[in-house]
């Protein structure tokens, strides 16, 4: 408590945050309640559905973070496409649409320990080092579409287009593992 | 802003990965327990390019590229679980034991604790068998 009344003393706002740091915590308990309730839900498309919970308030998150093309990427592919695609699975697999008591396998107990004591471990770690430690979030924007674009295609050219050709290998491989089984019948 | 806020957030959403991957049975519910992981990531480097005002703004760089690899990965993971659901019937990663060792087995003991835990997970040893003679007829 002394530490915390001492960092508040000689740095900007601990014990009285600023409103984006208010609107981040906020935005924040939703995402991880979405996210908490995405792997605890018994009912498979509803898992799905807060999944969506959970990236879009992870998009605002971004956004909050000053990186406005991440916040809009986010959105599209994985609020547009990675959970349609999650959709699609559960509907090929036919998935029960109503609750399905064997969603949680039976080392649940253990796989709760196991979250739980890393949980422990990485917020007292992360806590204990960046306990003095504040993003200056005025100035210039640093995530706009503009500065990214450039950063992107001045410095990250060949790993951009590394990116391009596993994508094509992603697909190709996706159609293929998909036809296999068609062919074989 | 603190940046113990995203630093905490991004460990409290990976944890829910971590368990949603442990917990989970479906195929498609520990595939979207990965994503939660992989954007904790995300969450990460973004808060940290941020903080660090990098010039190549290496950070965002980042993030772009593991989504574009999340996207490869669902696309691929996708395609896996549904084979295997028409091969055998079920997307349930439990019942996905044909090379795990069984407990009557000469080199057991390899790796004793998911034996152990497998064998108190399913008591009736004999569901597995019975399905992938099904699943061969």
């Amino acid at each position: 408590m002394i530490l915390a009344a001492q960092a508040a003393a000689e740095a900007p706002g601990f014990l009285s945050p600023s409103g984006v740091e208010i609107a981040f915590l906020l935005v924040g308990l939703v995402t991880l309640g979405a996210a908490v309730v995405t792997v605890t839900t018994r009912q498979l498309v509803h898992a799905a559905l807060w999944l969506v919970v959970a990236l879009g308030g992870l998009a605002v998150e971004y956004l909050l973070l000053t990186a406005e093309f991440i916040a809009w990427v986010q959105v599209l592919i994985y609020v547009g496409s990675v959970v349609v695609l999650l959709l699609f699975g559960l509907m090929l697999t036919k998935a029960p649409i109503g609750r399905s008591p064997d969603a949680d396998s039976g080392n649940r107990p253990v796989a709760l320990g196991v979250a739980l004591a890393a949980a422990v471990a990485l917020v007292w770690v992360v806590v204990d080092a960046f306990r003095t430690t504040w993003i200056d979030l005025d100035g210039a924007v640093q995530g706009s579409t503009e500065v990214t674009g450039a950063t992107l295609f001045k410095h990250w050219v060949l790993p951009f287009e590394a990116l391009s050709v596993l994508l094509l290998a992603a697909l190709v491989g996706a159609i293929v593992l998909s036809r296999k089984k068609e062919q074989a019948r | 802003m603190h940046l113990a806020y995203p630093a905490v957030l991004a460990a409290l959403l990976f944890c829910v990965g971590v368990y949603g991957v442990l917990a989970r049975r479906n195929a498609i519910l520990v595939l979207m327990s990965v994503e939660l992981m992989l954007n904790a990531v995300n969450l990460n480097l973004v808060a940290f390019d941020v903080w660090l005002r990098d010039t190549l703004h290496a950070g965002q760089a980042l993030t772009l590229f593991t989504i574009a690899v999340a996207a490869a990965e669902i696309g691929l993971g996708l395609a896996i679980v549904l084979m295997v659901h028409r091969n055998r019937g079920t997307a349930d990663v439990d019942r996905l034991r044909d090379t795990a060792e069984r407990p009557g087995s000469p080199d057991d003991g390899t790796d004793g604790g998911t034996d152990d835990a497998g064998a108190a997970a399913t008591p009736t040893d004999e569901t597995p068998h019975g399905e992938k003679a099904e699943a061969t007829a």
